[in-house]
Formats: structure tokens, C-alpha cells, sequence
């Protein structure tokens, strides 16, 4: 392998790692105060990237410096009409019961959204690469390469990165959300309303699987099934992460997305394999994740 | 408890009855029933394990193993009789079960399922990657198999397969009711009960939780080679984790509190995908998830607790 070769890796890796970070964080995020593990979420992600491929493909001829804040616009409907709606009206009448009925219950919203998506969007590839075009290649160590994938996306995921990080550690309403995290009954006893608390929870972490589609919708050509794939993806890295750790999903991200790129390169056929080995072996030698923190065992 | 279980045990006997009767008149049924029987079987599997609280999101992973070593007996070993392919179908997913199992019963509720998945993820990449052997994404031809001998056409071979997969679903059934009665089934239940006084009694909550692991890996491998043979192909898309999610999906829908709500709930979903993929083409799936979304949310005990939900308001009036 050589050195341009390994840079092409590397970029590749990066530019991977930020999306699949944007969603991992949200699924993650979403286990951390609402203890679902959210199967549709594979599925929200698809949806932000057709919506934002048809407000983009809508708006480019208008002026194509609008196609960025349509990806946006388009995350946001999606968290907060699709994501909303789950959270709403599929988990909230089973807060309380046995956990399989509350993942079973995601599986089902995968199920009818991937059906919607093949009958709203049809089963041609979709292409919209209007906002991947509109920034100039950048040159990095003699490599060239598109500034939207090794600047916007890195710049979105790190952005996102700290911004939860400040959400959560340095606001009230972060602290209102640690707080239902932590012990329910206490804070819905100081005046809290954890039902709130699990909504807007639900949709900003919606919103972050939108957003990682929507950003990739331009890299790529949008076709079905690739909403399963991204889940069991996220899940990977949200589980070798340790749930609910956001600094070590990005980790884990970064890691996931170099070794797969390097596979791309030196042993393509192995590219799928990656994610689920690594995922295994870290969860045989920490059952927690890699950052998560170990819990008491019942025995 | 037995005036409870009777009335199901009842509906059993009348279900397996009519799969053995109502394909003779609907052809078209034979492979249906088939169907729903080799399905039941693997869900059985999934019911032993929610005795115990565990979710395998991965359960898929056995019903391949099922499936493609009937697929690699035929295609490199050659022919072979119906009752060999089962017998090494449900020894090949027993021992991988086995080996898995020795890991992922450490685990309980989301890391179990987790890693269950992830298992099945990297034997689902390997199959549908390691081209030269697998023929990745196209899968691999299943030979039509002969039965003792005998070999039959397609006509009648669909009937063979039929009276074979109710006979061992018929037994596995009884077995697996069997097992749920007896000490070491309880000792399973214990564990979602209170694990911590299983182990007070000097009981490897473990151990019990592996033998139960293996013996649902054994049945799903099973049902593999059962569908792999109806359906004349193994692919990798039977390891995918929608499959196993499917599994689970069945198990609720039929309600696992009974080893019947494996076969009530495989009828109700092969039922509703076969119509409804005959008449809506592609909107079967989300009439299947509009129709778990009603289960889940108005009977969250599937149809067995229907039907006992029913009984028990019946004698409530009495």
C-alpha cells in the first residue's frame, strides 16, 4: 500500500466516520434516557437522506446555496413528524411494560417506514449531489478530495460533538435530562415532567440519524435497504462504545470508519465483516463497551 | 393451571389436525403449511428463551446454519436423504449454538441481544462475502431430497415435506411443553424471575440458561434446513437480522406464555404475508407491522393470552 493510497484511506475513514458518528450519538443518546434501543432508527436515517435529496433536488434550481439549509430543514422535519410520532404515540402507552415489547414495538415502525419509503420514493437509486459539487476539491498531502466530505462532515460531527457536550453538561435543560436519566421518580417528584423529557430526547436524537442521511444523501446514491444496513452499523458502534458515552461513540466512530476504509483498500471483501468482529470482541472482553462504565452485576 | 392450559393444548391438537388435512383439498396450501410449521419450530427456540427474559436478536444465525449445511451437504457432498439433512442441520446449529452460547449466557436483557446480533452479523458478512464458496448474495441450490430411499416429484414431494415438518413439529411441541413443566424448565423461568436466589439454591443460572441456549439453536437449526429444503435455497439473506427480528416478532404475536404460540403466531404471519404479498405485492410488511403495532399495544400477551385473557372473563361471569 502506498502512501497516497493510505491517505485516500485515511480521508475516506473520516469522512464515514462523522456520519456514522451523527447517527451511533443519536441512537446512543437515546438508550441513555429512554432505555430503547430504537430499530427504526436505521429507517429515520433513510428518511433524512430522501427528504433531503427531494428538497434539494427541488430547491437547486432556485439557487444551490439553498440545498444546505434544505438537508437541515429536512432532518429537522424528520425528527421531530417521524420521531416525534414513535415516541409519542408507539412508546409512551408502553412506558412501564416488559422492555422486548418497547424494541419489538421499533421494529415495527422499521417495518411499515422501509414499506413507505419503497412506495413514497420508489425503488430507483436516487441521486443529488448538488451540495457535494458546490465546494471545490481540496488538496491534502498531494491528495485530492472533496471539501465537503473531509471539512463540512468532520466540521458537522465535531460540531454536534461539543454542542451535546456543552447541552448536556453546561445547560439546564441538559441537566433536567441527566436528572431523569438518573432517577425518575426523584425528579418527577422536584416538578420535572419526565414525559417531556423522553420526547424531546427522542426527537433530538431522531433529528441526528436525519441529519447523519441527509448529510450523506449527496455522497451517495439513495436506494432501499440501505436503512437496515446503517442500523445494525450504528448499533456496532453505539454498543462497542458503551451505551450512552458520547465522547466514545466518536471514538469508536473514527476507529470503525479507519479500519473499514484501510479493509476497502488492502481486502475489500472483508469491508462488511468489520464493525460486527470488532463489535464482538469487545463486547466478549468488556461486556460494558469500551467507555462504558461497568455496573453492578445482580449476582 | 391444567384447567388453563387445556383449552390450548385443545386448539393445538385442532391446528396440527387441520395441517395435515386441509392441504389435501388447496394444493397450494401444501407448501403454506409447511411453512408455518418449519417456522414454528425455530420460534419455539425463541419462546424457550423469553421464558427466561432473554431477546436473542440474532436467532437468525441458527436458522441459516440449518439452511446452508443442507445447502453444503448437497452441493459438495451430493443428494442425500431428507432425514439426514435435518439430523446434521440440527447437530451443526446445536454445536455452533453450543459454542456461542458458551459466551453470550454471561450476558442478560440488551447485551445478550446485542451480541446475539452481532454473532449473526459476521456469519450473515461471511456468507454473503466469501463468494467462492457461498455464491454470496444468489445463495446456494437445495437438492430435492429423497425420504428413506424413495425419491418423488415435485407434485408429491411438497406433501412429503409437509408430513415431515408436522412430525417434528408435533414432537417438538410436546418436548419443548415438557421441558417448560419440568424442574430444569422452571429453573429457566427463575432466571427472569429472581436470578440471585437460582444461584442461592446452588444453581448455575448459566448453565441452565446454556442448556436452553443450545436446545433453541438445535430447533432453529432445524426449521433452517426445513424452509432451506421448501424453498429448494439457502441465502444469506435467512442470517440477516431482519430474519431474527422476525423470529422474535412471530413469538409476541402468538404470545409466549405456550410452546403453541410459536405455531398460532407462524399461521397468523405466513398467513397475512401470503395474502397480503398475493394482493398488495409491496405493502405486505407494513400491514404486518400495522397489525404487531395493534398486538403489541391492545394484547401485549400475543394470541395465546387472547384466548386465555377470554377464558378467564368467561369464568369470571360464571
Amino acid at each position: 500500500m502506498n502512501s497516497t493510497l493510505a491517505i485516500l484511506a485515511i480521508l475516506d475513514g473520516i469522512s464515514y466516520a462523522a456520519l456514522v458518528f451523527l447517527v451511533s450519538v443519536g441512537l446512543s443518546l437515546i438508550f441513555g434516557v429512554l432505555r430503547v434501543v430504537n430499530v427504526a432508527h436505521g429507517s429515520l436515517y433513510a428518511f433524512g437522506a430522501y427528504l433531503a435529496a427531494t428538497f434539494s433536488l427541488a430547491i437547486a434550481p432556485i439557487s444551490p446555496w439553498l440545498t444546505y439549509p434544505a438537508l437541515l430543514a429536512a432532518s429537522i422535519v424528520i425528527g421531530i413528524v417521524c420521531g416525534g410520532f414513535i415516541e409519542r404515540f408507539l412508546l409512551r402507552p408502553l412506558s412501564g411494560q416488559e422492555d422486548v415489547l418497547q424494541l419489538l414495538i421499533t421494529f415495527a415502525a422499521f417495518m411499515i417506514m422501509d414499506n413507505l419509503q419503497r412506495l413514497i420514493w420508489g425503488v430507483q437509486p436516487i441521486f443529488a449531489a448538488e451540495p457535494l459539487r458546490l465546494l471545490p476539491n481540496v488538496a491534502v498531502f498531494g491528495v485530492s478530495y472533496t471539501s465537503y466530505q473531509v471539512i463540512l462532515l468532520p466540521g458537522v460531527a465535531l460540531a454536534t460533538l461539543f454542542g451535546l457536550r456543552y447541552f448536556l453538561r453546561r445547560t439546564l435543560s441538559g441537566a433536567v435530562i441527566l436528572a431523569v436519566t438518573e432517577d425518575r421518580e426523584a425528579s418527577t417528584a422536584i416538578g420535572i415532567d419526565a414525559k417531556r423529557v423522553y420526547f424531546v430526547t427522542f426527537v433530538i436524537g431522531a433529528s441526528l440519524a436525519a441529519l447523519g442521511g441527509a448529510l450523506a444523501s449527496p455522497t451517495t446514491s439513495l436506494v432501499p435497504g440501505m436503512g437496515a444496513d446503517m442500523i445494525v452499523l450504528s448499533f456496532a458502534v453505539a454498543a462497542t462504545a458503551g451505551l450512552g458515552q458520547i465522547e466514545g461513540t466518536a471514538l469508536t466512530a473514527l476507529m470503525i470508519g479507519l479500519t473499514r476504509a484501510f479493509v476497502i483498500y488492502l481486502q475489500p471483501e472483508f469491508e462488511v465483516l468489520v464493525p460486527y468482529l470488532l463489535m464482538v470482541l469487545v463486547l466478549l472482553v468488556r461486556p460494558f463497551g469500551l467507555f462504558g462504565a461497568v455496573q453492578v452485576r445482580k449476582i | 393451571m391444567s384447567g388453563r392450559i387445556k383449552p390450548v393444548t385443545t386448539v393445538a391438537i385442532i391446528f396440527f389436525l387441520v395441517s395435515a388435512v386441509a392441504p389435501l383439498l388447496v394444493s397450494s396450501w401444501a407448501t403454506l403449511f409447511a411453512l408455518i410449521l418449519a417456522k414454528g419450530i425455530v420460534v419455539l427456540g425463541i419462546i424457550l428463551l423469553l421464558q427466561a427474559g432473554q431477546v436473542s436478536f440474532g436467532h437468525a444465525m441458527f436458522f441459516a446454519t440449518g439452511a446452508y449445511t443442507a445447502a453444503f451437504w448437497g452441493k459438495y457432498v451430493g443428494g442425500g436423504d431428507i432425514v439426514l439433512f435435518i439430523a446434521l442441520g440440527g447437530i451443526t446449529s446445536a454445536v455452533f449454538g453450543l459454542i456461542v452460547g458458551l459466551f453470550v449466557v454471561r450476558y442478560r436483557e440488551i447485551f445478550f441481544g446485542m451480541l446475539n446480533l452481532a454473532f449473526s452479523m459476521v456469519l450473515w458478512s461471511l456468507l454473503e462475502k466469501m463468494f467462492h464458496y457461498t455464491n454470496g448474495a444468489d445463495g446456494i441450490r437445495v437438492p430435492r431430497p429423497a425420504l428413506l430411499g424413495l425419491s418423488f416429484t415435485p407434485e408429491i414431494f411438497q406433501y412429503v415435506i409437509l408430513y415431515v415438518s408436522l412430525l417434528i413439529a408435533v414432537v417438538a411441541f410436546y418436548g419443548v411443553q415438557r421441558y417448560l413443566d419440568s424442574p430444569l424448565g422452571h429453573m429457566l423461568r427463575a432466571i427472569k424471575a429472581n436470578e440471585t436466589r437460582l444461584e442461592y439454591l446452588g444453581t448455575s443460572a448459566r448453565r441452565v440458561l446454556l442448556i436452553g441456549y443450545v436446545i433453541s439453536a438445535f430447533l432453529g437449526g432445524i426449521g433452517g434446513t426445513l424452509v432451506a429444503i421448501v424453498q429448494q435455497i439457502a441465502t444469506p439473506e435467512f442470517g440477516f437480522w431482519t430474519k431474527s427480528g422476525e423470529f422474535v416478532f412471530i413469538a409476541i404475536l402468538g404470545g409466549s406464555t405456550h410452546a403453541f404460540g410459536a405455531f398460532a403466531g407462524a399461521a397468523m404471519f405466513e398467513c397475512v404475508r401470503f395474502y397480503a404479498a398475493a394482493h398488495l405485492a409491496d405493502t405486505w410488511q407494513l400491514i404486518l407491522g400495522v397489525v404487531l403495532i395493534v398486538i403489541i399495544l391492545y394484547a401485549p400477551n400475543g394470541l395465546i393470552g387472547l384466548r386465555q385473557r377470554y377464558g378467564q372473563a368467561k369464568q369470571g361471569g360464571h
